[in-house]
């Protein structure tokens, strides 16, 4: 299995290895997840139902409410968090979110990551850079 | 990140653990957004006191200084929390004792509130209790950097009064109560604040609902960038930019907006391009009205409304007053309730004028501190709902999982009075 590396800028350091859930859709966390399951709950979203509990979270970008962190730093206090994060555009809500959440996080990547990675792909983050194993 | 001295010996300890743990809290921040230095701020807008399940526990099993550490400035640590080292408000939080037996709000979350705003009103917070702080008394001036919260009251600081925020969160806005510094990136810089696109407004905007249509496209156009708009737009007041910024940080995430020739601080479309050619204009004309009306009563399918919600965000008194207006001498019908949210100092002006008894009369309620997307809390029973508010009409489907029909003020008044939805794009 061969694997691409995508190089960026590090949001969050530390090494990070596990299942990609990728949202081509930006995130809303007030209103758009629910921290006590770990689920997105926005109901046109198209992970609606979703856990990215465990997962590497994938995203172009945060939207919504400036509880946004908040809502991720919850995710960490009640064990529902993500374990990385991959960020397309990132902003005061992700970065802060990332910083908050206190999991491994990377921005400007060198190509899109919303379009290379799929869920499931199996991601080691590290170094400004991802790592991408296709499933 | 570049330090000052000074802010290298907050880091280091000098000024206390507090002090510290919001120094790391700000690198870590800083690092992540690849900021080069930090900027003076001396007006913080956060919240503190809004109840939560976590808040809950960590105050009840460790008391308040825990809390502010864990969810405030994201330590662990165990230590004192000093006051406030700058100008500190609390935005909109959990309903008030005065909500008890009107809005269906836990008990538990009301005592928690207010032991809440005890500690922190001892702390120098000042609990505005509100997601307009601009509307009572905390108005930042015209390039005043600041370190706020609430999507709408950032896009109306930056884009109305010309202030720098960018929408900051729980975490950072508590670091900077405790240090006077936020991260100088993104809308504190010069170089971030020229228009990204343009909205031509084709059809005459100058009503209340008008704004807010306009407001939920250009956020659609702009998404997180900066929307400039020219062309038929009235004279807008407060109430106005009030709607029309809340509508636009909710359609995309619209933190700057510029309105040549009103907002202050591009006074020429060429200005607020910086000098750059115009991208193409996104044309805003009956069409893309309509089309947005459409959206906003897209959830809507029932006409028989339940409970009609004013003031998203908080009501102005001239709101207040025009409600009055609508409902005086009307009852409204026995199956559908009518609450209208407003800051607590203007609901006292409200009180003084004799507004809120001429709403209370018709049966009607005036009320503080929260709204029902912040509380999750609407009349029981509530299927369907109206409003005038594009932001609320946006959100509250979602979160309480009801319809909604979104229109004038005139319209959600006949709602309430009537029971019905009459209304229609005019």
């Amino acid at each position: 299995m061969s694997a691409v590396i995508l190089h960026g800028r590090t949001v969050v350091p530390g090494i990070a290895e596990g299942e990609a859930l990728v949202s081509h859709e930006p995130i809303s966390a007030w209103g758009g997840i629910d921290p006590a399951r770990g689920v997105i709950i926005e109901r046109r979203h198209e992970l609606y139902g979703v856990c990215f509990t465990g997962k590497v979270l994938v995203f172009p970008s945060a939207k919504g409410s400036s509880g946004w962190a908040g809502f991720f730093q919850t995710t960490r206090l009640t064990g529902t968090a993500p374990i990385g994060m991959v960020i397309g555009r990132i902003s005061a809500k992700s970065a802060l979110g990332a910083v908050v959440t206190r999991v491994p996080a990377i921005t400007d990547l060198d190509a899109d990551p919303c379009e290379v990675i799929d869920t499931g792909d199996w991601l080691l983050l590290g170094n400004s850079t991802v790592e991408v194993t296709k499933r | 990140m570049f330090l000052t001295d000074a802010e290298k010996a907050m880091r280091d300890g000098a000024e206390g653990p507090a002090v510290a743990a919001a120094m790391d809290l700000l690198l870590r921040y800083g690092a992540a957004l690849d900021a080069a230095r930090l900027c003076d701020i001396r007006n913080v807008a956060g919240t503190m006191t809004q109840p939560s399940p976590v808040k809950a526990r960590l105050v009840k099993e460790h008391g308040w200084d825990k809390a502010f550490a864990v969810i405030n400035l994201d330590s662990d640590g165990d230590f004192e929390i000093p006051p406030m080292a700058v100008p500190t408000c609390q935005l909109q939080h959990g309903f008030g004792a005065d909500a008890l037996g009107i809005v269906p709000y836990p008990k538990e979350n009301i005592e928690l509130q207010a032991s809440g705003e005890a500690f922190y009103g001892r702390h120098g917070v000042n609990i505005l209790a509100t997601c307009t702080p601009y509307q009572v008394g905390n108005l930042p001036m015209r390039g005043e950097h600041c370190a706020w919260m609430e999507s709408s009251a950032v896009i109306y600081a930056n884009s109305v009064l010309g202030a720098r925020t960018n929408c900051e969160g729980i975490a950072s806005t508590g670091a900077a109560s405790l240090t006077g510094k936020i991260p100088c990136w993104g809308n504190h810089l010069d170089a971030n604040r020229y228009g990204t696109h343009l909205v031509d407004v084709r059809v005459q905007v100058d009503s209340f609902q008008d704004w807010g249509m306009l407001g939920y496209f250009a956020g659609g156009v702009a998404g997180e960038d900066h929307p400039v708009i020219t062309g038929s737009i009235g004279q807008p007041d407060l109430t106005d930019l009030k709607h029309f910024g809340a509508a636009a940080a909710t359609s995309g995430g619209v933190e700057l907006y510029h309105i040549p020739g009103i907002t202050p601080e591009m006074p020429t479309a060429e200005a607020a391009f910086g000098g750059a050619a115009p991208p193409p204009a996104a044309v805003y004309g009956p069409a893309e009205r309509r089309a947005v009306y459409e959206t906003l009563n897209e959830i809507g399918t029932s006409a028989d409304v339940d409970f009609v919600l004013l003031g998203c965000p908080h009501a102005s008194v001239d709101q207040i007053r025009s409600a009055a207006a609508a409902l005086d001498g009307k009852r409204l019908s026995p199956s559908t309730e009518l609450w209208i949210m407003a800051p607590r100092a203007l609901k006292d002006v409200a009180d003084r004028s004799g507004y809120t008894e001429v709403i209370q009369r018709a049966g009607g309620r005036v009320l503080a501190d929260s709204c029902p997307a912040m509380s999750r809390a609407a009349p029981k029973g509530t299927k369907v709902f109206a409003t005038d508010s594009a932001k609320q009409a946006h959100y509250l489907p979602a979160i309480l999982g009801i319809e909604a029909w979104f229109g004038t003020l005139e319209e959600c008044v006949d709602a309430a009075v009537t029971g019905r939805w009459n209304g229609g794009l005019r």
